[in-house]
């Protein structure tokens, strides 16, 4: 009796120790499901591609696919929507970044449907071509006849991406229906389709704003500049910092700054609001994360245009 | 660097799905965590803040938080699985957040499929109802290792010990019947907060863990399988360039147990055998793989290995079954009904065939757990149990024994959508 106590104890105790040997961090388990998916997307599907912003969630997911694949090279294009209201720095980046791993990126210009008529341009100080953006990119991935685009929305990041899945379905047009979604269970990911639709791909679904600081700092992932602090002219709109740069309209009460800040997020520059920051490295930012009180969406002017602002654009084919 | 400077690098991840009829409370018990953990921001507190005052609530209700969709949150209740995020010091949790109502049979299979905790709500004022007993069914079929009942609204029926006892009793009465590891229960009142994060100071009578400190706690690294070594292969890597001419790795994601370099493995379907020669990740080479791991493994031998193919450890004398005729405990997610005989695609691990259900043996009944073999007929939400022939041999576990090689869906060739959800028998 005793003995087979002891014994089966000892076996408690030596497979508690191979399990606890078998066993990874959040973020190696975030990875190894991201790096699933973007095998799973290289598998199913035949011209995907990989939507490309220079922000760090892009960023975050081409280091994925880099992973996904190595030591071969990145079986997929990346693509840039480009509003031409860009941060130069965050330009500089990506032909930097494309350089160096050799990746193509194609740049499909908002201007471009601009000048084609696709789109017209809002006006007023408040314009931004952040709506405008769905139309070039639905138009892009038609013309490349792309059947899977992947993106780096997370549903960590407002309540109608809360719902969407990794594997998401688009019909001829290009729109979401979030109340007709395929159900997705365990791993098994269905990317059937028909002629003309397509697929949005959300690798990094279940990643939160602090996974993906964390996940950078974990691998020394290099970024673009704007995301430490810097000096920059700004000035302040209903509650949030944006970027004194030559595109932007100024209303006569606004008046511009010279302060110290960085990015939470890199977007259209007239809808992406700077944080007041002295962080200059990869742990300050991860301090900063862990205790600001707001979300990173709370400083872009597009989510708060209503309520439902996201899941609207989202039905109509947004990123 | 310190951890906890670091904001907590070294977490554990830990899924869990909720499940409760409407106004059991779990938007509130979920909006609660969010809330006790500090993972609410104020930009998001400010917005239900504003939405709850318009429609005339007193406090505020933390159900919004968890309710995305505009028609959900017109309706006020959750219609699909919502995806819900925080974190604590020792886990990351990721909560799968879905409607209790039969109606929403499929939403609950799909947030459980991947769970490692089950949260079941029952209001104390109402006891075991039949939903109590179809969701505790659910966690058991879809083989959710641990099951937390939470017996919420305790505040009104005076935090009485003795209605938490009975409820307690009666649960221990049908759980017999199924089958999970393990149950636990606590007493809460998710609007008041009570044994939730903070332990309650009314209810001096209970002296088990709070709800959070059981997330936080429950031992789940041992609810992967560690044993059978599998791995569906994914993807073959094959750069074909100068400085790699030879490099063919097999990519994929380990579905359950270990493989180190120089095991032998076994190749499926040829039956070929190799030795592994690495196991890599990017520049990184591993000594040991294991679950869940995302990997790419090169073997000794030269083998056409393409996907769909798995490779497996035979040494500890467990195979896959390797078959044609499958059996499993299917559940239907689409209004067209199953069709007997009728022709679907068949996706298990990385692979795809087209199939027949050859015969539907019986039908659940969800709410009594009788057996129903008179009306076959399979629609939206039922579950069943089904022969399935497919038109190429699949290696395959028994669910019960993996959770990954053990599960399928079923896609329909006319519209593509995934039309059911199979647990392998
Ligand atoms: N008194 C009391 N009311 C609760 C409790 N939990 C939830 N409620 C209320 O029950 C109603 C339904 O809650 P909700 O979270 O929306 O339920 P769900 O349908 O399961 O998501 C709401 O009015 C809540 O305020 C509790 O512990 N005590
Ligand atoms: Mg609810």
């Amino acid at each position: 009796m005793a003995d087979d106590s002891i014994s089966v104890k000892l076996y408690c105790k030596t497979n508690q120790l191979i399990m606890d040997q078998y066993r990874i961090n959040h973020l190696k388990e975030l990875e190894a499901e991201s790096i699933y998916v973007i095998r799973e997307v290289a598998a199913q599907f035949e011209n995907p591609v990989m939507l490309f912003s220079g922000g760090k969630d892009s960023i975050v997911m081409f280091h994925l696919a880099r992973k996904a694949f190595w030591p071969g090279k990145v079986p997929f294009p990346l693509m840039h929507i480009d509003t031409g209201h860009n941060f130069p720095e965050a330009l500089e980046y990506r032909d930097r970044i494309m350089e160096e791993t050799g990746t193509k990126c194609i740049v499909a210009l908002v201007q471009d449907s601009i000048d084609q008529g696709r789109v017209v341009e809002e006006k007023g100080v408040n314009a931004s071509r952040n709506k405008l953006q769905t139309v070039t990119l639905l138009d892009a991935i038609e013309n490349h006849k792309f059947d899977a685009a992947m993106g780096g929305g997370r549903r960590d990041e407002e309540k109608a991406r809360a719902k969407e899945r990794f594997f998401s379905h688009r019909d001829e047009f290009g729109q979401w229906d979030p109340k007709n979604q395929r159900p997705e269970l365990w791993n098994i990911f269905n990317g059937r389709k028909n002629m003309g639709e397509h697929f949005r791909v959300f690798p990094i679904s279940n990643w939160t704003e602090m996974d993906v600081w964390q996940y950078i700092y974990m691998e020394q992932i290099d970024l673009p500049s704007l995301y430490f602090t810097h000096k920059r002219e700004v000035f302040n709109r209903d509650g949030v910092w944006l970027a004194k740069l030559p595109f932007m309209q100024l209303k006569d009460t606004e008046k511009v700054e010279t302060l110290d800040v960085r990015c939470r997020t890199i977007g259209d520059v007239t809808c992406t609001g700077l944080t007041l920051s002295t962080a200059n490295t990869l742990e300050d930012i991860i301090h900063e994360v862990a205790s600001t009180r707001t979300t990173e969406r709370g400083g872009r002017a597009d989510d708060k245009r209503s309520e439902s602002a996201m899941e609207d654009r989202k039905r109509e084919g947004y990123f | 660097m310190s951890g906890k400077e670091s904001g907590y690098l070294d977490m554990e991840l830990l899924r869990f799905t909720t499940a409760g009829s409407v106004d059991d409370g779990k938007s509130t018990l979920i909006g609660r965590l969010l809330y006790d953990s500090k993972a609410i921001f104020e930009d998001q507190m400010e917005a239900i803040e504003r939405v709850s005052e318009r429609s005339g609530h007193e406090e505020v209700n933390l159900a919004l938080l968890t309710d995305g969709l505009r028609s959900e949150r017109e309706q006020g209740i959750t219609i699909d699985v919502a995806y819900r995020y925080f974190a604590t010091p020792k886990r990351k949790f990721i909560i799968a957040d879905t409607p209790g109502h039969i109606q929403y049979t499929r939403n609950m299979v799909t947030g459980a499929s991947t769970a490692n905790v089950a949260l079941i709500l029952v209001d104390a004022r109402h006891g075991v109802l039949e939903q109590t007993l179809r969701h505790a069914y659910i966690a058991s079929l879809l083989q959710i290792p641990h099951v937390i009942f939470c017996i919420n609204k305790m505040d009104l029926v005076d935090y009485s010990q003795e209605t938490f006892e009975k409820i307690k009793s009666d649960i221990d009465a049908v759980s017999s019947k199924l089958s999970v590891k393990d149950i636990r229960f606590v007493p809460i009142s998710a609007l008041k907060g009570d044994n939730v994060v903070d332990r309650s100071e009314v209810m001096d009578w209970y002296d088990g863990p709070t709800l959070m400190y059981l997330l936080e706690n429950i031992h789940i690294s041992s609810d992967i399988n560690h044993d059978d070594f599998r791995f569906p292969v994914q993807y073959v890597i094959r750069p074909q360039s100068a400085e790699w001419p030879d490099y063919r790795g097999y990519a994929g994601r380990i579905a359950s147990g270990a493989i180190k370099v120089g095991d032998e493995v076994g190749v499926l379907p040829s039956g070929f055998t190799s030795k592994v020669k690495t196991i890599d990740m990017m520049e990184e080479s591993l000594d040991v793989g294991f679950a869940p791991q995302s990997v790419s493994i090169t073997l000794e031998d030269e083998i056409d290995i393409s996907r769909g193919d798995m490779l497996i450890k035979r040494n500890n004398g467990s195979e896959p079954k390797n078959s044609q005729d499958i059996e499993a405990m299917v559940c239907w997610f689409n209004e067209r009904k199953l069709m007997p005989r009728g022709k679907y695609v068949i996706k298990h691990t990385s692979s795809d065939a087209r199939c027949m259900v050859t015969d539907i043996q019986y039908k659940m009944n969800i709410n009594t757990l009788e057996k129903n073999e008179e009306d076959k007929e399979v629609g939206m939400n039922d579950i069943a149990r089904i022969k399935i022939r497919s038109t190429k041999p699949l290696f395959f576990d028994s669910y019960s024994r993996n959770r990954i090689t053990g599960s399928i869906i079923l896609v329909d060739e006319a519209t593509n959508e995934t039309v059911a959800a199979g647990m392998i028998i």
